[in-house]
């Protein structure tokens, strides 16, 4: 042992073991290690111990005597010795247990938790034969609705204070709490305020005991008839890890796996409880065709010849595939290789409008989120609310900042979740976040602070202040009105922070594996252009295209023009998702014929598809994801297909098979060893690596062929001075297809205002709630208008896709900010 | 209804004026909103949340751990008898039986006419004055079943002045000049060493 | 007899002849006004400790071995030595939540004297540079509520608090906070917590007393009130004088609540250390006696928390070794007498009761025991105990004080003392207390138990319903 590994350890004994314990570990913690478990309730490793519960009492030796001590709360020291053994220890943890079955009901046969339940199994490990407690039990009222999702029997608690301690100090909503004293201490929200937090599924998966559930997963199965898959969230960028479970072939609940790297046990309920969609009855079992103005059932191998035709009939110029970030590691490579080597079209878009340059995300330097939640690290947030849009992200970005010191700058256009505890809230005008950007970093850098965007030389000059230690970026689209131009400059004049790094904030499912794959015009898998990988796929793929094609922008643009004859929607639907409806609209119109693969019908789909092939879901085939890092983890099927339902990779090998070209794949692995082949980022990608890192995944490093792309010096086009600057901004519970399919979530979606800053609300002089008329240069919307203290002034903030209202009616893509008027209606 | 009146914020933000952190001002908000309706209402806890800057979650919280804390309303005079081991050598279970009979309810009820609430409580600091009780804080010593019919007639008829409504504890606030202030300030704006710590033997400033 | 009695303003107060370190004002009528107390030597100590260098006031104080009065009786001035340094801000929180069964001394300090106490702060503040002071009054104490806040606001207005104190650079506020009702707040970190606005539920300490990490997570020194009262006496009249009172160990005056079955219960200021239990209950400048035609059974000497004394421990002298070495504590000068008509299971129960209702609810055998074994021995008291019940009791007990419990001797059954403190299974003392009643009655009484106890275990129990709202 080196004389540094010698500091930071001490040396303790565990019944009668030595054991070199971490500095500051608590004795439980270094126990577990040591191979010895110790009963515990309300120790939970992710939160900051409060010692209540007792059942982690052991002797503990500190040199002064043995005596019994919560190990939850003990630091191991030098020379300590701890004994979970011994009498006295048993008598207490005897003495524990049956104090918490006292007022237990023993309802285990019918209680959800009953076969997983920490108090069941510790009872039969540690606890009293028999109760000698002869009076009646607590009684409560049966559970009572937290939320619309969570249910509490407080009959059951054990008053472990997890949940309320995870709603206080790792959420931040403290909604919950202990209410009453003593004997009658219970956990309760208050009269008529439920507990509205997008992570309330937490506090179910770690309750020790049946008190918490999940309408989901009530009464739905035994935990001994469940079967488990490691696998991969989907519903974000974040890549949290899941446990998926199903009984009799259906996903009936997800868990968070505690992965260090990444979401550390904690999911956002839609992480949690998305899954509903896919045991939808609204989901695709077949493939679908156009007759007139419906789309009827059919036979794979009619809509796959009719696809074929479609395909080979077109010139492959005028052939665009929009979307694929819904797909698989493996499914998208797969497309990528039929659209851009066998089809031959470059015109491959996965980001639909609302991403940002594939070179500016791959190409800068990257930050994991650890790097990014360095203690006393300095993060600037300039992108999306991550409490709204990645929820994962934002219990680690606020951990880092509420916990561990870092500082967060945040450069966002309103007021977002992270602004409670943001040590300083830029916000910059919507179209001038690059100048503020360019301000805040010569600031730091020394120079004199000037105002820019808005925003006074002061304010600037503060938060430019606080710029210290490794600094992270995190860097996505805030506002789906404001061109992603902007956003791209304003993160190139960030990147002159010396040593600054980026973390992605793209939110969509795994739209970082497909830029991997290549899915975006001029690129290649593997982070590499055609210009510079052509040579090398040339060996592998039937063909390269000859140079870039068309974004989905330009696709849309070009099939309204009567530019483009198809268009395939890998799981798209440019209508809600495109900032410019307009524009989506007459593309979708003006196109000849339109190919979707997917799970659901949308709104695009229903509009003009003529084919529509059932694609399986994340559940339901095996593959990997690439999180937002550029971690790449395991993605497993546990349950089969809906109906004939099939993996987008099989659809990809079926259509190029009888274009006449064979993709070569004939599975997963087929896939994923062409992939670690073709690609050297990826060639630490095997099977054994993945089975090895099951739980933290694979990280890819480095840009590749990839360079950062210049500053294209977008700014605002002002054409009105009274209008406002629109900003859209997604939210948690948007009118997605997966919120629209889950039964449990689908009431929790925002009702849609269009919120103001107080003065420019006055200026209306309305009473808040009233129906206004919202309008641009391309629409206008009549919805009802509030006040909010995080608005700025000048700016009018509405939520993108709210049910009823698309936002992206008012967006014209091509601008680079969008300027609206309200008015009374 | 039941937010604080104008008044009563004005008073709050002065009691919290008083604390480095807002939150620390919870409970004694909490009497100011039983002052002034009797019991502390929801709409009183929703306005200390915002005053305070915590959730209604959190001040429901606190204050449900006390037991002054009325979150339903209560008679006008709450009478609590010391029921413990002091008072209880002496005859406090004699006189909470006493009591019950003499008001016609039992202890935690309130009379029909809402005028008293009876309450058995622990020890009240007056041991040695066994038995002992309070209404609405005042105390009443060594007391007979003669005393408290007494007190009940005196209340009934508006002879016991000493005794506020329900709600109001000290008739006094404290208040600070503002010119006499020595300053306020949040934790982490007070880290200095303090000026008079530096001096010397003399006790003047070095 | 003696000549000086009850005085009618201060109901409970016995001004008696002995040493007045704390009460001497108490028997005038005005005594809590500022003008009364300027024209009783009132600031002088203020003035003398600012006429000094803050370390030498310290200093002063730790010479005094003022114990503190609030129940743990640790050096008051080694205490305050633990601020680390540096890390300011300090504050001070001063303990004004008496609500131990039997206790009820600060209350008459606050109600007759508050001026007293506010020097006594004051002289913390300049000795320790603290940022501020927190004065915490129970909130059932309306009287001290009124009379502090009208101090407070003469003292503010009088330049002796806030800025620039008596014109010098010593500058600090007095805050008066008031509780609601919560017996466990009286300790420390559970005061703490309610100061910050928080359920009053104790802390884990160790690792970290309050004046290390304490107040807001800042270095904070808790002190009782009749702590801060010695204060200004101390500097008056120096460490010295100090202790020419009382014994070595334990110099001064303590005020003691005597009350039960006693001639005349009240409040005695008693030299610390010399008086024994005897004097206290006999001697005629004290409570002069059992109540006509009765005699002593037994007594809580130290407040509800305190395992019972019997005669045979009569003579020990009111100081903490001695009482702690007998089996039982003296941390709040409350004690409890009870002649030989007191049914000593009733007794027992109504403290258990009193724990059980006031259990924080934090830890599991606290919450959970207290309740339990009040039922029990409800149980019993009503006629529905079972043989197994005494057993019970015990196990229980141990649950949550595990080990043998401190319990005084019992020469005729050939008992030796089990002497202080108990081991907890908890985080805070209050579970074990409820043990010590217990305990001490099982001992000593076990006949009065048994004799209420059915002779069948099988007989069916008549469930008391628990108290929960729906
Ligand atoms: C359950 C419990 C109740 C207590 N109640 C009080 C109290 O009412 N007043 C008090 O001054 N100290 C009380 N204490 C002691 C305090 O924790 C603390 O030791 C004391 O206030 C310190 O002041 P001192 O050093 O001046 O004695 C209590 C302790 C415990 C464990
Ligand atoms: S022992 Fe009782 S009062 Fe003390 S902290 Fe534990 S539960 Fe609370
Ligand atoms: S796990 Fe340590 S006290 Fe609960």
């Amino acid at each position: 042992m080196t004389d540094t590994e010698a500091k930071t350890t001490v040396s303790i004994t565990v019944n009668g073991e030595a054991f070199e314990a971490n500095k500051g570990e608590l004795l439980i913690d270094a126990c577990e290690r040591a191979g010895v478990h110790v009963p515990r309730f309300c120790y939970h490793s992710r939160m900051q111990p409060v010692g209540m519960c007792r059942m982690c009492l052991a002797e503990v030796d500190t040199g002064r005597g043995p005596a019994l001590q919560p190990t939850c709360m003990l630091p191991c020291s030098d020379g300590m010795s701890v004994d979970t053994e011994s009498e006295l220890t048993q008598k207490a943890q005897s003495g524990v247990l049956e104090f918490l079955l006292i007022n237990h009901p023993l309802d285990c046969p019918v209680c959800d938790k009953g076969g997983e339940c920490p108090l069941q199994d510790q009872t039969m490990s540690y606890g009293p034969g028999e109760s000698r407690f002869i009076e009646e039990k607590r009684h409560y009222e049966k559970p009572i609705p937290l939320n619309d999702n969570v249910f509490l029997d407080r009959e059951r608690c054990i008053l472990c204070d997890r949940c309320t301690r995870f709603a206080d100090t790792v959420a931040g909503d403290k909604l919950i709490h202990f209410m009453d004293r003593g004997n009658n201490t219970q956990v309760n929200t208050f009269p008529d305020e439920p507990f509205a937090s997008y992570f309330s599924g937490n506090t179910v998966q770690i309750c020790p005991v049946g008190a918490l559930t999940a309408k989901p997963y009530r009464f739905k199965a035994r935990p001994w008839d469940l079967d488990e898959t490691v696998s991969t969230a989907w519903t974000d960028s974040a890549g949290a890890r899941i446990a998926v479970q199903s009984s009799r072939n259906q996903v009936i609940r997800l868990l968070g796996i505690d992965s260090d790297a990444v979401n550390w046990g904690w999911l956002s309920d839609k992480e949690r409880f998305a899954f509903e969609a896919l045991n939808s009855e609204d989901r695709l079992t077949a493939p679908l065709t156009r007759a007139g103005d419906h789309l009827v059932p059919t036979g794979w191998s009619v809509a796959l010849d009719k696809a074929v035709s479609l395909l080979s009939d077109t010139d492959p110029s005028r052939i665009g595939v929009i979307g694929g970030a819904r797909l698989s590691n493996e499914s998208q490579y797969a497309w990528a290789k039929l659209a851009k080597g066998v089809i031959g079209t470059d015109n491959v878009d996965a980001q639909l409008g609302d991403g940002l340059p594939p070179e500016l995300v791959l190409g800068l330097p990257r930050a994991t989120i650890d790097q990014t939640c360095t203690p006393g690290g300095t993060i600037i947030v300039c992108g999306p609310d991550p409490k709204e849009e990645i929820g994962s992200l934002y219990l680690r970005l606020r951990h880092a900042v509420v916990h561990d010191g870092a500082k967060l700058i945040e450069l966002t256009p309103s007021a977002t979740g992270l602004s409670p505890f943001a040590t300083h809230s830029l916000h910059p005008r919507p179209g001038e976040i690059a100048t503020v950007a360019a301000a805040l970093v010569a600031a730091a850098a020394g120079d004199p602070a000037v105002a820019a965007g808005g925003l006074t030389a002061e304010s600037i000059a503060a938060a430019a202040g606080i710029i210290d230690g490794p600094v992270s970026v995190v860097v996505g689209r805030a506002s789906l009105a404001e061109s992603a131009d902007c956003i791209a400059d304003a993160a190139l004049e960030l990147a002159a922070i010396p040593g600054a790094r980026f973390l992605s904030a793209l939110r969509r499912g795994n739209i970082h594996g497909a830029l991997d794959a290549g899915m975006s015009p001029g690129l290649l898998p593997g982070r590499t252009t055609i210009a510079s990988g052509a040579d090398r796929f040339a060996e592998v793929w039937p063909s390269t295209p000859a140079g870039s094609g068309l974004d989905t922008a330009a696709m849309l643009a070009a099939a309204a023009a009567g530019d483009l004859d198809l268009l395939v929607l890998l799981g798209a639907d440019p209508l809600n998702d495109f900032p410019g409806r307009s524009l989506a609209a007459s593309a979708l119109e003006s196109v000849p014929n339109v190919i979707a693969i997917d799970m659901f019908v949308n709104d695009s789909i229903d509009a003009a598809a003529d084919i529509v092939l059932a694609a399986s879901g994340p559940t339901e085939s095996d593959g990997t994801f690439t999180n937002l890092e550029g971690r790449v983890s395991v993605c497993c099927q546990r349950v089969t297909p809906p109906g004939t339902a099939r993996a987008d990779w099989m659809i990809a090998s079926e259509l190029s098979r009888r274009l006449g070209t064979d993709l070569g794949f004939d599975s997963i692995e087929s896939i994923r060893s062409e992939i670690a082949s073709v690609s050297p980022l990826h060639s630490d990608i095997t099977e054994k690596a993945l089975v090895d890192s099951v739980v933290e995944g694979l990280l890819i490093e480095g840009p590749g062929d990839l360079v950062a792309p210049s500053p294209t010096g977008a700014g605002p086009n002002i054409h009105d001075a009274y209008s406002l600057r629109l900003v859209a901004a997604r939210s948690m519970y948007d009118d997605g297809v997966a919120l629209r399919n889950s039964p449990s979530s689908r009431g929790l979606a925002r009702s849609i205002t269009v919120r103001l800053s107080p003065p420019d609300f006055d200026k209306i002089g309305v009473a808040r709630g009233t129906v206004v008329k919202v309008e641009s240069a391309g629409g206008q919307l009549l919805i009802p208008v509030e006040p909010d203290p995080g608005v700025p002034e000048g700016t009018a903030v509405l939520p993108w896709a709210a049910p009823g209202s698309p936002t992206n009616t008012l967006i014209d893509a091509s601008a680079t900010v969008t300027d609206v008027r309200v008015e009374r209606a | 209804m039941s937010r604080f009146t104008p008044d009563n914020e004005a008073i709050a933000r002065e009691i919290i004026s008083r604390y480095p952190l807002p939150k620390s001002a919870l409970i004694p908000l909490m009497h100011l909103a039983q002052e002034q309706d009797g019991w502390v209402t929801e709409d009183a806890m929703r306005h200390i949340a915002e005053l305070t800057g915590t959730t209604p979650a959190e001040v429901r919280g606190t204050g449900t751990f006390y037991e002054m804390f009325k979150f339903h309303p209560v008679g006008k005079y709450v009478i609590n008898i010391c029921s413990n081991i002091a008072c209880q050598l002496l005859g406090a279970e004699n006189l909470l039986e006493h009591a019950e009979k003499k008001l016609g309810v039992k202890v935690g009820g309130t009379t029909a006419d809402g005028l008293f609430t009876l309450e058995d409580v622990e020890c009240i600091a007056a041991c040695t004055e066994a038995p002992a009780l309070q209404v609405n804080y005042r105390y009443r010593l060594r007391v007979t079943v003669e005393d408290f019919d007494q007190l009940i007639d005196d209340i009934r008829n508006g002879n016991a002045r000493d005794i506020p409504e329900h709600g109001t504890l000290s008739l006094v606030r404290q208040s600070i000049p503002a010119d006499r202030m020595a300053g306020i300030v949040p934790p982490e704006q007070a880290g200095e060493v303090p000026v008079w710590m530096s001096r010397n033997d003399a006790g003047e400033q070095n | 007899m003696p000549t000086h009695a009850y005085v009618p303003h201060a109901p409970g107060y016995v001004d008696n002849d002995g040493p007045k370190l704390i009460t001497k004002r108490f028997p005038l009528e005005d005594s809590y006004t500022l003008e009364r107390y300027e024209a009783t030597g009132g600031y002088s100590g203020l003035r003398s400790a600012l006429d000094r260098k803050p370390s030498e006031v310290h200093s002063e104080v730790r010479d005094a071995t003022l114990l503190g009065r609030g129940g743990a009786g640790f050096p008051a001035g080694i205490k305050w030595g633990f601020l680390p340094p540096g890390k300011y801000p300090y504050y001070l929180v001063v303990n004004g939540d008496e609500s131990e069964p039997g206790t009820y001394k600060d209350r008459l300090l606050m109600e007759r004297d508050p001026h007293q106490v506010i020097e006594g702060c004051l002289i913390t503040c300049y000795a320790l540079g603290l940022a501020q002071c927190f004065l915490y009054v129970r909130g059932e104490m309306a009287l001290a509520q009124e009379r502090l806040s009208q101090a407070l606001n003469d003292a503010y207005a009088a330049g002796y608090i806030g800025r620039n104190i008596l014109g010098t650079d010593f500058s600090v506020d007095i805050t008066l906070s008031w509780g609601a009702g919560a017996y466990i707040v009286g300790e420390e970190t559970a005061l703490i917590e309610s100061l910050e606005g928080n359920r009053g539920r104790p802390r884990l300490k160790p690792p970290f007393f309050p004046a290390a990490i304490g107040l807001y997570g800042q270095p904070t020194i808790v002190n009782n009130i009749e702590t801060m009262s010695n204060l200004p006496w101390i500097m008056n009249n120096g460490a010295e004088q100090f202790k020419a009172y009382g014994s070595e160990t334990s110099p001064g005056t303590r005020l003691f609540a005597v009350s039960g079955h006693v001639k005349r219960p009240g409040v005695y200021e008693v030299e610390h250390g010399v008086t024994t239990f005897r004097d206290l209950f006999y001697g005629d400048n004290f409570c002069q006696g059992i109540r006509e035609g009765h005699e002593l059974k037994m007594f809580v000497p130290g407040g509800g928390s305190a395992p019972w004394f019997f005669p045979e421990q009569l003579d020990l002298p009111l100081e903490a070794r001695p009482v702690g070495a007998a089996g039982s504590m003296l941390p709040s000068g409350a004690i409890v007498v009870m002649d030989e008509t007191t049914d000593a299971v009733k007794a027992a129960l109504r403290l258990v009761r009193f724990y059980a209702r006031e259990s924080c609810g934090k830890c599991t055998p606290c919450r959970e025991g207290t309740t339990w074994e009040e039922r029990i021995l409800q149980r019993i008291v009503d006629g529905h105990g079972r043989p197994s019940d005494i057993e019970l009791l015990l196990d229980v007990a141990d649950n949550i004080s595990p080990g043998p419990y401190p319990v005084a001797a019992h020469p005729d059954a050939g008992l030796d003392a089990i002497p202080f403190p108990p081991k907890q299974t908890t985080i805070c003392p209050l579970g074990p207390s409820s043990v010590a009643p217990i305990t001490s009655t099982i001992r000593r009484f076990r006949d009065e138990y048994e004799a209420k106890i059915t002779k069948s275990d099988l007989i069916p129990v008549s469930a008391a319903p628990v108290e929960v709202e729906s």
